[in-house]
This record gives structure tokens, C-alpha cells and sequence, in this order.
């Protein structure tokens, strides 16, 4: 036990979550919208908005300024990203 | 990794893939923007963030037994108080506790209810799962009517959990709390605008929000924004608040989906479509009606 029984926070002692994966998501970034909706709710907080880069414009698609990017340290594969996103283009696929 | 929302708890934790509970906190705790202090009573939130020698919490944080999470703020803020007064402290610091529904509704409701009653300045957030989940599903006070629990098995004809659900919003309101709310986790911007008015009140509040639990309720782990949704849409958890005494319903649902719409995406209730329960669902759907009357009637439309 440490001195004072008080526990700092370390990200390097962190359980890497990622390794529960069976499925993982997939984000078809061409489709993506940059709405945020799979950000909130994330149980992992694994995804973030970044800018889309300029290869990633497709013709007739929405060319928003921001899409979705997951991190997979700590993605545990549960899906709830692909369930909620409006314009359906995050899958699961098997790892 | 998301930057701003790991900016209080961060990942690494160990709660059920597809849980909740995590997205909860983090907004929350986004809202404050003082700096805050987590008291946390024992519950699937404790036992998962703060696995020795990980903690997923990056704000100071205390865990407690089950039952004095009230008592343990109360103590906290009124050492504050005193700290203020001497000038070793400055600047307002938020009290926040999470407790879930055993340790709200049953375990910890007398240390909570004193809590209320002195008016400490603290938000109690209880995390609404509705029985024990951490320790295999047992029946607590906030698992409703016909659920299939551990504790209640539905077997040979019984009906499951054969109490109701308690009123714990009634409970808390009549401590005169300046400001109380239902939220769901499936709307966390009427979460985050709830949580930002309580951290406003001068005095005690209370959130209570909708947690689906994917290994009790028993449900596909990506769906539980789904099912929280439909909680919502068939009027089972309605979206209301209490300001100052003055009741406010935030939604309404024009067209409600009958509740079977809920209950048949868990099996927990399974049991219930059958046709020999045909009476216990009509009762279901009568209690659902019967609360919205009675939430009407009090908002005074």
C-alpha cells in the first residue's frame, strides 16, 4: 500500500481493455458525417473527431470538415458505435 | 483516445463491455467547471474504475461503504466550508457522488436522506440499473414489476419480482431539494443540462438517470442506447425534472409505443409475453399510464 493510502492516476498501469476485443469497429470515413453521436457514447471513450484529410473526399458524399476516428487500446468491441450511427458506416468486422 | 472526456476519468477501467455507466460519468463531470470531488458508494462504478494498483479516476476521489455515501459528502463539503472560512482554500469545488440504485433506494437512503436534510451543497447522481448488478443480478428496490431477477426467478408460474418499483424521486422531493431530476442516458444533452443546473443549486440535488444493464436486463452489448431509448419512447421513464417545487415534464411523447415495445427487447421480462401472463403486462401498462397521469396532474397542465 502507498503511504497516506492514496492511489495516483496512471495510465500505464491501466488494464489495456482492447484485449477483450472479438469484433472491431470499422469506420468507412468517406460515409462519415462528423456528427458525434458514437463520441458520446463510447463506454471507452476510444473515439475522437479529426480532420478529414483531403484524399478522403468522395464525389456526392457529404464532405463534412470532421470525422470519426476510434483508438483501439482500449476498445472493448462492443458495438454500441455501429448501432448508433445515423448513416450507418461503422461495421464490425471479426478480428 | 477522446482528450476532453478522459479529461476526469479516463479508460482502462473494467466495466461490461457496452456499459453505460462510463458515459455518464464522464459527461457530468465535463459540465462542472469548478473543480470537483467524487464520492463514490460501492457499486459496478466502484468496483470496476478502481482496480489496485489502477485508478481510472483523475480528480481526488473516495470510495465508501454502501450505506454512508451521504454521510461521507456531508463530511467533505462541511470541511470545506470550514477550510473557506480560514482562507487555506479558495474558489468553489463542486461535491459529486455516484451511487447506484442499491445504494440510493435501499443501502445508503438513511445517510442520504440525512444528507438532504442538513442541505449540505453537493449533487448526488444515482446511476439507476435497477437491482444489484455487480454481484449477479439480485433484486433491489428499484427492479420493477415481473422482472426476472437472481433473487425472483420466474419459474413455474411465478411472475418474477412481484413488488414495485419505488418512488425515489417522490422520496427525495419531499426533503424540499431545491432541484431534482430524471435523465436517461440515452439523451445526454437533457443529462448535461440537468447536471449543469445542479451544479448551480446552492444546496443539495439529485439525478436520477436510466442505466441499461446489458448483463442483467439481457440484451445484445451494442444496444443499450436502444433500449434506454425505448424506455423513453413508451413512456416507462419519462424525462422530468423539479425546480423549486415546480414540476416540469421536459418531453412529451405524442404517440407512445406500448410498453411491450420495452420489455420484449430483454429477457428479463421474456416470461411476460406469454399468454398465461397476459394480466401482469395489462397491469405493467396500466402502472406506466397510472405514473403519467400522476406526473401530469402535478405539473399542473
Amino acid at each position: 500500500m502507498e503511504k497516506g493510502a492514496t492511489i495516483k492516476h496512471d495510465i500505464k498501469k491501466a488494464s489495456k481493455t482492447g484485449t477483450w476485443r472479438n469484433v472491431r469497429p470499422e469506420i468507412e470515413v468517406s460515409g462519415c458525417i462528423g456528427c458525434a453521436t458514437c463520441v458520446k457514447y463510447c463506454p471507452d471513450a476510444c473515439i475522437s473527431l479529426r480532420k478529414r484529410k483531403k484524399d478522403e473526399f468522395i464525389e456526392g458524399g457529404k464532405a463534412t470538415e470532421n470525422v470519426a476516428e476510434i483508438g483501439y487500446e482500449f476498445c472493448k468491441g462492443c458495438g454500441v458505435c455501429a448501432e448508433v450511427c445515423p448513416v450507418k458506416t461503422i461495421s464490425m468486422k471479426k478480428e | 483516445m477522446n482528450k476532453q472526456l478522459t479529461k476526469n476519468f479516463a479508460p482502462g477501467h473494467g466495466t461490461c463491455s457496452g456499459c453505460g455507466i462510463p458515459a455518464i460519468v464522464r459527461n457530468i463531470l465535463d459540465v462542472s467547471e469548478d473543480p470537483v470531488v467524487v464520492v463514490n458508494a460501492t457499486g459496478c462504478l466502484e468496483v470496476t474504475s478502481t482496480l489496485y494498483p489502477y485508478t481510472a479516476w483523475k480528480v481526488p476521489y473516495i470510495h465508501n461503504a454502501f450505506e454512508n455515501a451521504g454521510a461521507t459528502v456531508s463530511g467533505i463539503e462541511a470541511a470545506y466550508k470550514v477550510l473557506e472560512k480560514k482562507g487555506k482554500v479558495k474558489g468553489k469545488i463542486n461535491f459529486v457522488v455516484f451511487g447506484g440504485d442499491g445504494s440510493t433506494y435501499d443501502i445508503g437512503l438513511q445517510a442520504l436522506s440525512g444528507a438532504l436534510e442538513r442541505g449540505h451543497r453537493f449533487l448526488y447522481v444515482a446511476y439507476d440499473n435497477q437491482g444489484y448488478m455487480n454481484t449477479g443480478g439480485q433484486r433491489s428496490g428499484a427492479t420493477p414489476y415481473g422482472a426476472n431477477m437472481t433473487t425472483t426467478p420466474a419459474a413455474k408460474g411465478d411472475i418474477g419480482n412481484e413488488l414495485d418499483r419505488k418512488d425515489i424521486m417522490e422520496i427525495v422531493a419531499a426533503h424540499g431539494v431545491k432541484y431534482l431530476a430524471q435523465a436517461n442516458v440515452f439523451n445526454i444533452e437533457d443529462m448535461r443540462a440537468k447536471a449543469k443546473k445542479a451544479f448551480e443549486t446552492d444546496g443539495p440535488s439529485f439525478l436520477l438517470v436510466l442505466q441499461p444493464c446489458t448483463n442483467s436486463w439481457k440484451f445484445p452489448v451494442s444496444d443499450y442506447v436502444k433500449v434506454a431509448k425505448l424506455a423513453h419512447d413508451t413512456n416507462y421513464w419519462t424525462l422530468y425534472e423539479i425546480e423549486n417545487g415546480q414540476y416540469k415534464i421536459n418531453q412529451y411523447i405524442s404517440n407512445p409505443k406500448p410498453i411491450e415495445e420495452f420489455l420484449k427487447t430483454q429477457k428479463r421480462f421474456k416470461h411476460l409475453l406469454l399468454p398465461e401472463n397476459k394480466k401482469a403486462l395489462e397491469k405493467i401498462q396500466r402502472d406506466v399510464d397510472f405514473r403519467l397521469e400522476k406526473l401530469k396532474k402535478k405539473t399542473g397542465e
